[in-house]
């Protein structure tokens, strides 16, 4: 089932300037697929993001989730149920002070039962591995945690899509992976449709599918492993290849016989095997 | 200027419930005319220790010593010192304030250079807005907090620089920037380093980075400096960083496991280095002998230790 | 600096006091702001302070923890008691202690300071209790259950109650926003030990600027964080934590019920607070 479908979306902050921060575009989205959207600061990703769960609303054309138009009324309050969202500020998303007061907050907003409440922070702490902070406070966690925290009150309200709005930007590298690793977890194990908005270019790697924006359009669409295998078109967007796959790049110029690697391993493997066989 | 710190600790809180060791006795020397790196994760006192530097944070035990400036003496002029010493703290454009980006930009020189004409101070201005690659005439009178992030950033960078210190320390400065604006900075780093700017100092997670633009960094962890080196030999022990939990670039990565198969290669870890010794090793096992010659000598002629050479051949 | 800001820094702990109904705790914090206040005599305060002794030893805070609260205000108190000294203006039986100028310090005028100094004190003891005990939330959920009568006339009660406790939420991170401002502007040199008052006032310009520009975008990130989270005001909303009423918040509201009973006969038995005098001085 389509879990997300744009058609002929284009949505400006400034309508009467004629700028378009998303302009004219057409996606759909699986349910249970894990989709990297990519592209420089201003890009429109983001913006793309706030319009999945009626945050915005297109100026022109139709967003619909799971079937409903986000553009009426009537329709938000289920859309944001079935499309939660994390947001890239970790300290800018919890309103309480213990943090399983903060994971209810959702869960309370839909008019879950009480008893019903406690069992969806079990559900959403474990999810995320942060069952032992259940009565810690928020702001003294790191990043990271933060983060998971932030993605347990999304769980709460047991959305079908779980958007990330540059989620990891602010975290250090222990903290990124920390969130992507429960991210990967959720879309594996539960089936979760993801959207990822990011501008690390080795997370889009964890995803099945990689879109690029570029000025407010989709510009590239496909597996990640396609993307980074159109280089010179990647960098004419203002993108850079993942470091592994921008050495195995350049080993291939300099003759030597690798195909594309996107990580480490699968670099090292190139490398060896060529040598084995040279 | 010369900085060297002995025994260095620091206690957050001291004498309370909450007290705090974040730096145990901390040993550096960073030479003038470095780019030196500091690694270590949230809380290791990697940001407790660089605030010593410009006496942020006051000295309390230990000794330590910038250039000519002894910050265990009472008489130890801190303004003096902070302009010396310029510091970028993390998301530096939130530090904005004025209603003009000139206004702004020359904070800094009202402070430290109260004998300077108003003139020569727009001149400095401009000249600051100029080198992180703003058009002073695009931006001066427009308020900072119209430009975009990435210009917010590069404005507030202008605000530490126009000063012109001789040490310039950067507390992840790329943070939440986009490949290519991180590519940027750090371009402009290299472009300000070995002028009037003699040292700079960046903490950084980002250990490609290290790797491609240090020419020595330090580790810190749990309020030590547990390793210091060149990248090269830092990256080498990287089963001990990857022992403290930290990240190694790509590169020390993928000969890590290049040596369990029995390959070795000796690389400094920049991406540059790395291709042409494994092309130097490709070629030498005999493939592609002719054709690979010519291709590796055109790219070895500059194994760029300054750039970010990933990013710099990407164009 | 962070951690001097005992308001709203709740201190986990399981004890008696924690388990207590946050209601009642509002209540018995009230009740015993009225026992400080109809407390004539120092009989009357001695009552107090044993009602504060138990309070602490059942909450399991240590003592200096709660005692660092009055730190903060300690200026306020002793400024106080100052004025109280010297400008007290109340009749004396005895010969003042000093006359000098527009200066009158008598016996009933140190009685007096004495009194009020203790009366400040334990009023603040009280009140840090009661939220070194009880987390924001249950607080401010106290509040707006306290408070529910209200919403017949219209009065936005659980909205107030939000803001409560988001803002109590956001201090810390302030603080620290706050901090590093600071550290940033003095890396520019910013000046903000010396100078005159008017130099000190314009130098907090740097700091105040960029920090309400960071609440105004934590403000809207927020929103748009809680209406991601589905928030549309109170309608349809149910309440994960409920107040329980317990054996616990009835022993509470018994001992001070006692207590406000014992100050009142003790204030008729025992008289004044100078009656205190007559014991020493003859």
């Amino acid at each position: 089932m389509k879990a997300v479908s744009f058609e002929n979306v284009k949505f400006s902050y400034r309508e009467e300037e004629g700028e378009f921060a998303v302009n004219g575009v057409t996606l759909s989205v699986e349910e249970g697929e894990f989709v990297a959207v990519l592209g420089r600061n201003g890009s429109g990703k983001s913006t793309l993001a706030k319009m999945i769960n009626a945050l915005l609303v297109p100026t022109e054309g139709t967003v619909t989730v799971f079937g409903l138009d986000t553009s009426e009324q009537k329709n938000t309050f289920e859309i944001r149920k079935s499309a939660g969202m994390v947001f890239q500020n970790p300290d800018n998303q919890t309103v309480a002070s213990i943090v399983e007061d903060d994971v209810a907050f959702g869960p309370e907003n839909i008019g879950v039962p009480r008893e019903e409440i406690g069992k969806r922070i079990d559900f959403a702490l474990d999810a995320v591995g942060m069952q032992a902070f259940r009565q810690a406070t928020p702001s003294r966690l790191s990043g990271g945690q933060k983060q998971r925290i932030a993605i347990a009150g999304v769980l709460a309200v047991m959305p079908k899509i779980m958007i990330l709005d540059e989620s990891t930007a602010m975290l250090d590298p222990k903290g990124r992976r920390e969130v992507m690793d429960v991210v990967k977890r959720l879309n594996k194990e539960r089936g979760m449709t993801v959207i990822l908005i990011t501008h690390f270019m080795d997370e889009a790697l964890e995803a099945g599918r990689a879109v690029v924006m570029h000025r407010g359009e989709i510009v590239m669409d496909g597996t990640p492993e396609e993307i980074f295998s159109r280089a010179d078109e990647l960098e004419s967007y203002n993108l850079t290849l993942p470091r592994a796959a921008y050495i195995s790049k350049k080993l291939a110029e300099g003759g030597m016989p690798v195909k594309g690697a996107f990580n480490a391993e699968e670099l090292a493997e190139e490398i060896c095997g060529s040598l084995r066989k040279g | 200027m010369r900085i060297i710190a002995k025994g260095l600790t620091y206690t957050y809180n001291p004498k309370s419930p909450f007290a705090s060791q974040a730096l145990k006795g901390v040993d550096i020397v960073i030479e003038e005319g470095e780019f030196f790196g500091i690694i270590g994760h949230t809380g290791s006192g990697k940001s407790t220790f660089v605030q010593h530097l410009n006496a942020l944070i006051k000295l309390t035990g230990g000794f330590l010593k910038v250039g000519e400036y002894d910050l265990s003496e009472k008489k130890c002029n801190f303004l003096e010192l902070r302009s010396k010493v310029g510091m970028v703290f993390q998301y530096p454009e939130y530090q904005l304030f004025a209603e003009t980006v000139e206004k702004d930009v020359m904070f800094g020189l009202k402070n430290f250079r109260k004998d300077m004409s108003e003139e020569d101070k727009r001149k400095a201005v401009r000249e600051a807005l100029e080198t992180v690659g703003l058009g002073y005439e695009d931006v001066k009178d427009r308020s900072p907090f119209e430009l975009s992030g990435g210009q917010k950033r590069r404005a507030a960078i202008a605000g530490v620089i126009v000063t012109k210190p001789e040490v310039l320390i950067l507390d992840e400065p790329a943070a939440g920037l986009d490949p290519l604006g991180k590519r940027e900075i750090m371009e402009l780093l290299h472009a300000i380093h070995g002028g009037w700017c003699k040292t700079i100092v960046v903490v950084s997670h980002d250990m490609d980075e290290i790797a491609e633009n240090c020419t020595r960094a330090a580790v810190f962890s749990d309020g030590k400096v547990v390793m210091e080196g060149t990248p090269a030999e830092i990256f080498r022990r990287s089963d001990e960083l990857i022992g403290l939990g930290l990240d190694i670039p790509v590169t020390a990565k993928c000969a890590r496991i290049l040596k369990e198969r029995g390959i070795e290669i000796d690389t400094d870890f920049t991406c540059d280095d790395f291709i042409s010794k494994v092309l130097e090793l490709y070629a030498r096992s005999g493939g592609g002998v002719s054709k690979t010659g010519e291709t590796f000598a055109a790219k070895a002629d500059g194994p760029a230790s300054d750039g970010e050479g990933g990013a710099e051949d990407a164009q | 600096m962070l951690n001097d800001v005992t308001f709203g820094q709740y201190y986990p702990a399981k004890s008696f006091v924690h388990n207590m109904d946050a209601r009642a705790k509002i209540v018995l914090m009230i009740a015993f702001i009225v026992a400080i206040f109809i407390a004539k005599n120092f009989f009357g305060l001695a009552a107090v302070i044993l009602f504060l002794v138990l309070a602490i030893v059942f909450s399991r805070v240590p003592f200096g923890r709660v005692l660092r609260s009055v730190k903060m205000i300690l200026f306020l108190i002793v400024f106080t008691a100052i004025l109280n000294l010297f400008f007290y203006s109340g009749e004396s039986s005895y010969e003042p202690l000093v006359d000098w100028w527009i200066i009158t310090i008598t016996y009933e005028s140190i009685v007096n300071m004495i009194f009020l100094a203790l009366r400040l004190f334990l009023l603040v003891m009280g009140t840090s209790i009661l939220t070194l005990t009880t987390t924001p939330v249950a607080l401010t959920d106290g509040i707006e259950s306290l408070l529910t009568p209200l919403k017949w006339i219209r009065f936005p009660v659980h909205e107030l109650a939000l803001i409560m406790s988001i803002a109590l939420r956001f201090i810390p991170t302030l603080m620290d926003e706050t901090n590093r401002i600071v550290a940033a502007q003095k890396a520019r040199g910013a000046n903000f030990e010396t100078g005159g008052l008017i130099s000190r006032a314009k130098a907090v310009v740097p700091i105040l600027i960029p920090l309400l520009v960071s609440a105004f975008r934590r403000a809207e990130d927020l929103g748009d964080a809680m209406d991601a989270r589905c928030y549309s005001g109170a309608k349809g909303r149910t309440k994960y934590k409920k107040l329980r009423f317990t054996w616990r918040d009835l022993v509470g509201l018994l001992v001070v019920a006692a207590l406000i009973t014992g100050i009142v006969f003790l204030n008729i038995y025992l008289g004044g607070k100078f009656e205190i005098l007559a014991y020493f001085l003859g």
